[in-house]
Formats: structure tokens, C-alpha cells, sequence
């Protein structure tokens, strides 16, 4: 499949995302963005980088064009390629050229999980040339000032395959997101779903037991992104401990044991 | 058509060869009279589970006969195997003695299945008891089975069987309620001051111990009610289905003031020191074991202050580099904040010139061990290490060291237990071979050098060869989306439509990429038969492979194997799936010696196991030996090996790996296709040509 073409200038965001500060990200992105410097959002998944790109790209007042990366994306995807319309070939710009076209924020999102050859095209972009070649065309586009990169990747992954090559980290300004300490990620939880919060601060416990089993038995953790669905799954009337389990253990683990252990800790808690 | 009885003579004929009566000179008329007068397929059955008995034990075996026909009786066949089955686990495990036991008393045993059924044994429930510990906060706690349940604090004891309540679910309750209960003991602080001196100044220590023990239960219990409030309240309802009586009217205000929550051990060692007479502990209260504790808290406080300064001081390297400072001069200390979730109400987090330092995850976990059990941590934790302050022996995590199986130390701790298939018995025996990793010591000479040298043709052969098999770009022509126009498509298209023709939507070239997704463990057979020739042939084999797989670029791993009977199975890792491949694993690869003896099946089973954690599309067990499942343990040589080998060849397929066998047999036997059957396999009868066609032999495998 294509990637999507969309139009950067309905991307506007209109109205306030809510995302939940942790540290100095956020004056640390706009710090960036003033600089031109293209930022990587480092972290696990479901952390708050997508909201985070929200928020900066609506406090910016800047379109944002989101690329999920995915095994099968290719340097065109992105910059663009030919279609053939009423008989005459008609070259289209791809997400990455439209928003460097249009002075928009480009958030490919776990970019590590995309072909290779995409780095050839990311790179001119992230370093002081700040150019985008358009090989098919011959072309060469030139980002404006309000143009911005940022890349997502999640460091937890322990496949070699799934490393960033060092030439490219070191063209970025890093984020380090994480999950948020529990009375923040509870806070969250609530904000989000509306849920009570003695209920949050449990699902946050909850979350804080998965933790513990991460790299003995987890490949990772339950996310923000997973207690937000518990909550809401438990706002619309579902029992906590059957919640945490549609929600939560089956999204982490397919093997019985764990299955069975993970529900154990959740009907210990509530 | 049924079976024709057996005749006494064939009966007697069976009996006395199972039973091998020539050196035994047990007697077989009697139990061969009474199998005589069964229906002829009882006969068979009870004969042909004689023979399973007896491939273990020939006594077993004969006791078992009559036993057996009177227990058929009254019992279902399943409950005669099972017992059989038991009577067999509990020789390899105890000995003859239980073992006869077993087979005299039915009874114990119908009354053991009983049990069985609603009860719940530990062995079944470890591993999802063991995932809920980890998940506890703080210092991870394993499992172990012991007499009574208790915690020595960095592992809890639990009895091996539950049956105190009629409902399955709730003896697996009981487990789940004592593993939170200990974990309640080493998490709230129970030990945090020395229980002994305490006891000792009373003046009357098992009294003072004795009331400690049930004032500090109704302490945790309020901890629990806190923390885990689902769990609290099945705690409550496990307490009344065991039939343990109410707290005494009298001991109520004492509960409701101990459990509050802020109240610490302090005040339960204040109050043990009273002249209370306390109610007898429940049954989830466990039992204290304070000289074990004492001694287990004693050495891990000392490994771990040792730990910390180490790391610390690696960090404050880390921290000082490129700077003037030295890493001397780097004051840690620590700053304490609330936080409701903590135990004690206040998380401690390390600073560096009082602001808040990242650490890496190990010092995490050791300032959250420390804090648990002190309280808090003390200054003298946070002066970063001298050079060489501490014995390296100490730093480590207190691991058994595999070479101490032999040296009169038997243990099982740190090795992994694999069934075996006894072929005869038509079953597993039971965590029966004791698996270790062990490293092989590299050995830095000429030979990488020579062997590359020598076979330098061959190596630009092969990796030509092996460039042509990377991931390929293939181009995909008339698609419907791509990155070029296909322009034959396109002329063809245009000419369509001037004819009025539909015009074709596919139009594009893309570029495919097939991507190898393959993870490959190479198993080489480390035995003392491969003396000589064979070990060079292997050693050579596996240096040229690691060259051409890096040219591949597959992800590989590399593993030896040798054993000593079952106890002392080893595999030695020459390279593994992370590691790259460097000159160290080459001084591996040349460090390769024959060890001992060629037991199959438990190498296969570890090996599975480590694939098995790989991510890949495709995941493949290549085997390479010269052929002999052998022992020093008499029984695997011949039959046994084999079937267990193959056994374990089965199981690899069944987790979903391709196995492959190279084997080096100069006598090509009959068995091989048997033994190989679950798995393909290539016979290389001189040794000299393995190191040619192993490469070959995986290139067909992965094309
Ligand atoms: N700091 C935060 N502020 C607000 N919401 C958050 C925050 N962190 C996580 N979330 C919640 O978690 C969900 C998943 O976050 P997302 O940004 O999609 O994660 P990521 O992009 O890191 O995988 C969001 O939809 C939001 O509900
Ligand atoms: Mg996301």
C-alpha cells in the first residue's frame, strides 16, 4: 500500500490537544524549532510522543503531517512518484515534500521500522543543508524556516534490526520520554477518560506491576496509551479486573502463564 | 478378531525376559499363573506395562505385577498408569526404597490423585506464581518449594501441594495469598532491625519471637488491605474456609491500631516485648525462619553496598570525562520526596551536588533493594569505590559456579531441567538432565589465519555465491501503484484506449524487497569421539561458515555440546545471537575441545528453547555430530539415545523450528533415517569434505 497523500494545510490543529508536561520537553522543541533543528522523540510506545507532536505542532501554529513508518515504506512513499492520469503521467508529491513545501511539521513515527533507503532521503533534510532531493524530478527542494523533521523511535526494542544508526541520531536534538511518574500518568488517565481517581492511581499501580515484569517474561510494560483504553473501557461500565484484561494483559502477552499471572495481579488490586 | 490368550510358557517366557531371572533369579511361576487366568488383552496390558516397569527397575517390576492385578480390579486403567508412572518418577527421584513404597500402597496413591484433583501442586503453578512475585514492587523474589511456607527474603518456600480446601481455585488462592503475604514481610519492613538481638534481650526469645510473629501478621495484613485490597478481601474469605477462629475480642483494638497505616515494625517489636498471650499464627501468616533471614540480609547488605559504589563509580567516570573534575570529587547524596505508593511514604532518589542524577537501570534496582531492607541509605553507600576496593567475587549476584556440580556440591540451582524420553517406559522422566552454559576458553593462535588462508579460494566462492542470495531488489512490473512508470505497460495502455479499449490500471514497475528473516543456531557436537579429525573438520566448518554468514547477513548463533550423564549436560557457547562475530569467536571456534560423551536430546531441547527467544520469520536448528547418541550413563547408549534424540527432534518441530542434521558417520548406519526422521539430514562420509559443503548444505536449506 501507498502512504496516504494528504494535504498539509488541513492539518491544522484548531483546538488545544491535552498533553501533560513532564519535563522541559516542551520548551526544550521549541527551542529547536527556532534553531531549525530536527528533533528525535525517543521512548516506548504510548507514551505521550504523538500527543506531544500534537500539542507542539498547535501551540506552533503549524500544520503537522504524520507518517507512520512501517516495513514496507519506501523513500517514495515519502517523497513522491508518479501517477499516470487521463493518459500523461503526473508526478505527486509524497507527505515529506508537501510539508517541506509548505512550511508544515513532518512526524514520521518510528522511523526505525522503515526501509532503509529512507534514511537517504531524511538525512540532507536533517542536517544544516536542510534540502530534500527529488531524484525522479532532478529536483532539489529547499525547506523554508517553518519546516521542521521530528523521528520517533523506541529504544526498548532488542532486535539488532530495529537499532538507529548513529549517523543518524546524531543529526538530532533527542527527547527522552518515558512513562510519567504515577501521580502524573494518573492525573493523565483521568484527564483523558473521566475516570475516578482513586480507580486511575490503581490502574497506574497496576501499570507500575507490569513494569516490573518487563525483560522477565514482558517484552515490555503497559503504556499511558493501554491504561487510557482500561479507563475508558471501565468508564463505559466494564469491571476493572475484565478490563485490565481486554484492555491491558492480552495486549501485552499471548502466553498463558503470564496471561494468568497478570490477572492475578490486577483482582489482588482491585 | 480377538487376540488369542497367551499360553504359560509365552507368559513365563516374557516375564523372565523382562525381569532377566537369569541374574535375578526372581520367580515367575506364580505371577505367571495368575496373569494366566486373565482375558487375553489383560493380559497383554498388564505384560506390556510389566515390561515399561521393568525397563527401570526389575524389582518394581515384579512387585508391580501382583499389585497391579488386583488394583484393576477396582481401579480405572488411568489410575493404574498413573500410579505405575509415579512409582516410576518417585525411583528416579528417591530411589528403589520409595519407589516400592509407592507400588505397595495403592491406597496412598488413590488418595494422592484425589487430592490431586482439587488440590494444586506448586511444580503446576510455579511459573504464573513466579510472573505475580516479579510483579510485586520491589526486590524480585523467586519460588522454591520447602516444608513450610516462609521467606528467607530473597526467595519465598512454598510446600509443593495445597489440598486444605475442597476448591481447586481456592488451594491455588492459598499459594497466591502466602506468595503476597512473604513478599508483604520483605516489602514492609519486617526485618529491618535485628529480630535476634531483639528476641535475645527479652530474656525469653521463642515467646518474644512467637507473639512478634503474630502482631507483625496483623501489621502486614493491613499493608495488604492497602496495597492489594482484591487480594485482602479472598484472604478473608481463605481464613474462614480454613476454619481458623476470629481474632479474640481482646486482640481487635490491637489489629485496628496496627494496621493504620504509617505504622512501622518499631511499634510491633514494642508491643512483642509485652507479656501478650497471643492467638495462635493462621495458616497464610507462614512461619519465620529469623537465623536464615539474618544470614541471607547479611550477605546481600554487604554485596550490595559493595555494589553500589562500584557503580557509582563507573558513573561518576561516565559523568567526569571530558572534564577537570575527578571522579573523586563527585559528592552523592540523596534527596527523600512523599510519595504515597512507597512503603514508607517517601521515595529516596540518588543526587549528584543535590540535583537528581540519571542512572542506569542496575542502580535503580540496587538503591531499591538497599532501601527496603535499611530504611534508607546510609552516606558510606554513596563514596564511590577505590580502584580494586572490593573483591570482583563479590560484585557478582551470588550465582553457584557450574564446575562446583562435581566438587561433592551437587546442585541444581542456575541450570535449566529438561525431560528425557525413556523409550521403554513410553514416557518422560522428569526434569531429568541438568543443563548449564558454560563459556569456551578462546584460544588466540594461527588458526583462523591458516584455515582463511588455506581456504581462500573457496571463501571468494562462497561469498560470491552467498552475495547473490541477500536481500534482493526484484522489480515488479505492471502494478497498479510504484515508483516508476512501466513503459511498455504504458504504450500498451495508451494503444488501448485510442482503440476504445479499457485501459488497463496497471502501469507501474515497483521494486520488491524479499527480506531474510532467518535466525539459525548451529549445534556442534563436542564429544570425545570427535577427537581428532572430526573436531578439525568442525572447527574449519564453522570459521568458514561464520565468514559466509556474514556476507548473508542472517542472524546466527553458534553452540557446542558434551555431556557427563544426566547432571552434567553441557552446552558451550562459541558465539550467540547478539554477539558479533569478532576475533574473540574466533579464538572460540579454535578453542574448541571434545569433552566428554554425545547425549542428543537435552542439547536439542536447550538449544529450541534459546531459538525459540529469537524474533524471526523462519528459525533453524542445524545439528552437526558424528552420528553416536552416547553416554556414560550405559542406558542412552544404543536404543535409548536414539529415541530420545529423535524425540526431541519432534518437539524442535513442533516450536516451529526446522531442524537439520549433518552428520559424520563413516559407517552410514540404519538407524540414521530413523533417528534424523523428524528432521532432514545429510550424511558426509569423509570428515574431510564437511568444511566444503557445510555452506552448501545451508544454502540449499534457507533458498
Ligand atoms: N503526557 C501526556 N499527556 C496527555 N496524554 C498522554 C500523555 N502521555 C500519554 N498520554 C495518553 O496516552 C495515549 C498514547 O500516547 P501517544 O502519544 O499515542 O503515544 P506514542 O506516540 O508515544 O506511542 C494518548 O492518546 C494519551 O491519551
Ligand atoms: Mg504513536
Amino acid at each position: 500500500m501507498n502512504a496516504q497523500v494528504l494535504k498539509p494545510e488541513e492539518y491544522f490543529i484548531r483546538e488545544e490537544p491535552y498533553y501533560q508536561p513532564v519535563g522541559d520537553e516542551i520548551a526544550i522543541f521549541e527551542a529547536a524549532y527556532a534553531q531549525r533543528l530536527p528533533v528525535l522523540l525517543k521512548g516506548p510506545t504510548g507514551c505521550g510522543k504523538t500527543r506531544f507532536m500534537e500539542h507542539m505542532a498547535w501551540r506552533l501554529g503549524k500544520p503537522l503531517i504524520t507518517v507512520s513508518c512501517h516495513d514496507d515504506l519506501t523513500a517514495s512513499d515519502l517523497v513522491g512518484r508518479f501517477l499516470v492520469r487521463g493518459g500523461e503521467t503526473v508526478w505527486v508529491d509524497g507527505p515529506l515534500t508537501r510539508a517541506v513545501r509548505a512550511g508544515a511539521i513532518c512526524y514520521l513515527d518510528e522511523v526505525v521500522e522503515a526501509r532503509k533507503d529512507t534514511t537517504v532521503v531524511i538525512h540532507p533534510l536533517a542536517d544544516d543543508r536542510r534540502v530534500l532531493p527529488i531524484e525522479k524530478l532532478g529536483e532539489m527542494v529547499e525547506a523554508g524556516p517553518d519546516f521542521c523533521l521530528a523521528i520517533s523511535y523506541n529504544p526498548g526494542y532488542q532486535s539488532v534490526l530495529k537499532d538507529l544508526k548513529q549517523s543518524t541520531r546524531q543529526r538530532f536534538v533527542a527527547l527522552e520520554f518515558d512513562y510519567p511518574e504515577p501521580e502524573l500518568e494518573a492525573r493523565i488517565v483521568q484527564r483523558e477518560t473521566g475516570i475516578d481517581p482513586e480507580l486511575a492511581a490503581r490502574l497506574v499501580k497496576f501499570a507500575g506491576m507490569t513494569r516490573n515484569l518487563k525483560g522477565s517474561g514482558l517484552e515490555e510494560g503497559a503504556s499511558t496509551r493501554l491504561l487510557v483504553h482500561a479507563a475508558r473501557l471501565i468508564t463505559s461500565g466494564v469491571a476493572p479486573v475484565a478490563a485490565c484484561r481486554a484492555a491491558i494483559a492480552e495486549a501485552l502477552t499471548d502466553d498463558p502463564e503470564m496471561l494468568a499471572a497478570v490477572n492475578e495481579l490486577s483482582s489482588s488490586l482491585f | 478378531m480377538p487376540a488369542a490368550a497367551l499360553t504359560p510358557a509365552e507368559i513365563t517366557a516374557r516375564l523372565d525376559r523382562c525381569l532377566d531371572v537369569e541374574f535375578t533369579f526372581l520367580r515367575t511361576e506364580e505371577p505367571a499363573a495368575i496373569i494366566g487366568g486373565l482375558p487375553p488383552e489383560q493380559q497383554r496390558y498388564i505384560l506390556d506395562w510389566v515390561e515399561r516397569v521393568a525397563a527401570t527397575n526389575v524389582q518394581l517390576a515384579y512387585r508391580f505385577i501382583t499389585r497391579a492385578i488386583a488394583a484393576l480390579d477396582r481401579l480405572d486403567r488411568e489410575v493404574v498408569e498413573a500410579w505405575a508412572l509415579h512409582a516410576m518418577d518417585t525411583y528416579d527421584q528417591k530411589g528403589l526404597h520409595a519407589a516400592l513404597a509407592v507400588i505397595e500402597d495403592v491406597e496412598a496413591f488413590v488418595h494422592l490423585v484425589h487430592a490431586r484433583t482439587a488440590g494444586v501442586v506448586l511444580a503446576d503453578s510455579l511459573g504464573v506464581l513466579t510472573h505475580f512475585a516479579h510483579g510485586l514492587a520491589g526486590r524480585p523474589l523467586e519460588l522454591a518449594e520447602g516444608e513450610s511456607p516462609w521467606t528467607d527474603t530473597e526467595t519465598i518456600f512454598l510446600p509443593p501441594l495445597l489440598a486444605r480446601l475442597p476448591r481447586r481455585e481456592d488451594n491455588f488462592l492459598l499459594y497466591k495469598a502466602l506468595v503476597a503475604r512473604l513478599w508483604a514481610q520483605t516489602r514492609f519492613g519486617t526485618f529491618r532491625h535485628p529480630l535476634s538481638q531483639a528476641a535475645a534481650a527479652s530474656g525469653e526469645p521463642a515467646a518474644f519471637l512467637a507473639r512478634f510473629h503474630v502482631l507483625e501478621s496483623l501489621r502486614l495484613a493491613g499493608c495488604i488491605r492497602r496495597e492489594l485490597p482484591g487480594l485482602a478481601r479472598d484472604m478473608e474469605r481463605l481464613r474462614r474456609a480454613l476454619g481458623e477462629p476470629p481474632l479474640p475480642a481482646d486482640w481487635q483494638a490491637l489489629a485496628a491500631e496496627l494496621g493504620r497505616p504509617g505504622t512501622g515494625v518499631e511499634r510491633v517489636l514494642e508491643l512483642a516485648a509485652r507479656p501478650l498471650a497471643p492467638p495462635p499464627p493462621g495458616f497464610l501468616d507462614g512461619t519465620l525462619d529469623v537465623a536464615a533471614v539474618e544470614a541471607c540480609m547479611q550477605a546481600r547488605v554487604e554485596r550490595e553496598r559493595a555494589q553500589l559504589r562500584t557503580v557509582l563509580r563507573d558513573v561518576a567516570e561516565e559523568l567526569t570525562r571530558g572534564d577537570d573534575r575527578a571522579p573523586a570529587d563527585l559528592r552523592f547524596g540523596t534527596r527523600r520526596e512523599p510519595d504515597p505508593g512507597q512503603p514508607d511514604g517517601e521515595r529516596i532518589t540518588l543526587t549528584l551536588d543535590a540535583e537528581p542524577v540519571p542512572v542506569p537501570e542496575v542502580v535503580h534496582r540496587l538503591t531499591t533493594s538497599i532501601v527496603q531492607d535499611l530504611g534508607e541509605i546510609p552516606d558510606d553507600y554513596l563514596v564511590p569505590a577505590g580502584d580494586g576496593e572490593y573483591d570482583p567475587s563479590l560484585l557478582q549476584d551470588q550465582e553457584p559456579d557450574p564446575d562446583d556440580v562435581w566438587k561433592g556440591t551437587y546442585h541444581e540451582e542456575g541450570a535449566f531441567l529438561y525431560d528425557e524420553w525413556d523409550h521403554r517406559r513410553q514416557h518422560y522422566r522428569k526434569n531429568w538432565c541438568a543443563v548449564r552454559e558454560k563459556d569456551v576458553p578462546p584460544v588466540h593462535d594461527d588458526f583462523a589465519e591458516r584455515t582463511l588462508a588455506r581456504y581462500s579460494g573457496f571463501i571468494k566462492h562462497l561469498r560470491k555465491t552467498f552475495e547473490a542470495m541477500r536481500d534482493e531488489d526484484r522489480v515488479l512490473r505492471r502494478q497498479v501503484h510504484g515508483d516508476e512508470v512501466d513503459i511498455d505497460a504504458l504504450v500498451e495502455a495508451l494503444a488501448d484506449a485510442r482503440d476504445g479499449r479499457e485501459m488497463s490500471d496497471r502501469l507501474f514497475t515497483r521494486v520488491h524487497r524479499s527480506e531474510r528473516n532467518i535466525a539459525v543456531c548451529f549445534m556442534v557436537d563436542m564429544s570425545g569421539s570427535t577427537q581428532g579429525w572430526i573436531n578439525d573438520a568442525e572447527r574449519e566448518s564453522l570459521l568458514l561458515l561464520a565468514e559466509t554468514l556474514e556476507t548473508l547477513g542472517d542472524r546466527y548463533a553458534i553452540y557446542g555440546f558434551s555431556g557427563m550423564a544426566r547432571k552434567k549436560c553441557e552446552i558451550f557457547r562459541i558465539k550467540t545471537f547478539d554477539e558479533p562475530y569478532s576475533d574473540e569467536v574466533r579464538a572460540r571456534i579454535s578453542g574448541i575441545t571434545p569433552q566428554d560423551y554425545t547425549r542428543m536430546g537435552f542439547a536439542i531441547r536447550h538449544l529450541t528453547r534459546v531459538l525459540g527467544e529469537v524474533e524471526a520469520r523462519t528459525r533453524i536448528l542445524v545439528a552437526i555430530s558424528d552420528g553416536k547418541p552416547d553416554d556414560y550413563d550405559r542406558y542412552y547408549r544404543g536404543e535409548y539415545g536414539i529415541e530420545d534424540t529423535r524425540r526431541a527432534l519432534v518437539e524442535a518441530r513442533r516450536a516451529g523450528i526446522h531442524p537439520y542434521c549433518i552428520t559424520i558417520d563413516r559407517e552410514a548406519r540404519d538407524y540414521l533415517p530413523h533417528m534424523y526422521g523428524p528432521a532432514a539430514f545429510t550424511v558426509i562420509d569423509n570428515v574431510r569434505q564437511l568444511p566444503l559443503k557445510v555452506s552448501d548444505i545451508y544454502r540449499r536449506l534457507t533458498t
